[in-house]
């Protein structure tokens, strides 16, 4: 009874997901050009529906550009030649990886300086709060002077 | 010294602000074009009137051209054809139509019912020369100067509105071009 359960949730935890992307039906010549289409097509951007990249989008520009870069694969065009192609007509708005220019290097080393900044900051208050013991000991003179209070008071 | 450190996270919470403030005014449909500057892309297609009859870059007329990427499925371009009709009437210029992702008897039924502002209408049906251009929607207008370079690109239907803030000006500037260079 036991076997039969365990056998039963595993079989569904198999179970496939479904995805609502669209299906293409394009012939590839070797396995390498299919994944080379899968990456490029999850990379690019559909200029048109702005938060979907070609891969998962439905509508007919991301059709067309799915279409295109299937085309270019085909003529045995290299990766960047197709990327290329896409930001010549589109412009970088359809690269999810911006590239480093000097219009983005805020976008890149951005996150860097403020880590280094922070660092920085840290490391001021820790060696601010960390003076030596040497330092905190009262010389002669103060501590006479320390005494004489303290003997006002009694 | 210190006092103005304590300050810092209010400063920089006010900058993020109006940073933030400052994107929520901003449309993010309106994307630069990469084509601005360049050369008009060449093409040889079939006119929506007549498939035997192939028009490429050299038909488009000396002067200044305006490029409407339409459909019938498309509503906005329903919404600015009265306007494109109107424009249509003016000899600064010259309108031509790119039919996108359509279907030809629509298109031709579209044109005969609410008439046709345009010199010709290419077919793009394999939509080439809507990629070269970076179209991705309709409507979309080019202004093409005399030279044959794109020097905008306008997503989104046009009307007397947008035409006297957006278009006139550009227009003006590239007949004064002309008139530097002598023609």
């Amino acid at each position: 009874m036991f076997n039969k359960l365990a056998l039963l949730i595993v079989l569904l935890l198999c179970s496939l997901t479904a995805y609502a992307s669209p299906v293409d039906t394009y012939e590839f010549k070797d396995e390498v050009t299919k994944i080379r289409f899968n990456a490029l097509t999850k990379e690019l951007r559909c200029p048109k529906c702005q938060n979907q990249n070609l891969a998962d989008s439905n509508s007919p520009i991301a059709a067309d550009l799915r279409r295109e870069v299937y085309e270019l694969l085909q003529q045995g065009k290299a990766d960047i030649e197709i990327v290329d192609f896409m930001v010549n007509r589109y412009g970088d708005f359809v690269l999810y990886r911006p590239r480093v220019s000097s219009l983005t290097y805020i976008l890149w080393f951005g996150p860097a300086l403020l880590l280094l900044f922070g660092v920085i900051i840290v490391v001021l208050i820790i060696r601010r709060r960390a003076i030596p013991e040497a330092e905190q000991a009262l010389s002669v003179e103060q501590k006479n002077q320390l005494d004489n209070i303290l003997k006002d008071k009694e | 010294m210190n006092k103005l450190i304590r300050f810092i996270p209010l400063i920089l919470f006010f900058a993020l602000g109006i940073v933030l403030f400052r994107g929520l005014s901003l449309n993010p449909t309106a994307l630069p074009s990469a084509l601005i500057g360049k050369s008009f892309p060449e093409f040889s297609l079939a006119t929506v009137k007549d498939s035997a009859n192939i028009v490429t870059k050299a038909d488009l007329k000396s002067g200044i051209k305006l490029v409407n990427v339409w459909g019938t499925w498309c509503p906005s371009c329903r919404v600015e054809h009265s306007y494109l009709l109107e424009l249509a009437k003016s000899k600064r210029f010259t309108l031509y139509g790119l039919n996108y992702n359509d279907e030809r008897e629509l298109a031709q039924q579209w044109l005969t019912r609410l008439g046709d502002p345009y010199q010709f209408s290419a077919v793009d049906e394999q939509g080439k020369l809507s990629m070269n251009l970076g179209v991705y929607a309709a409507p979309e207008t080019f202004v093409v100067d005399d030279l044959g370079i794109i020097r905008k690109r306008f997503a989104g239907p046009l009307d007397e509105r947008v035409w006297r803030r957006e278009f006139e000006p550009l227009i003006i500037q590239i007949e004064n071009e002309r008139k530097q260079r002598g023609e």
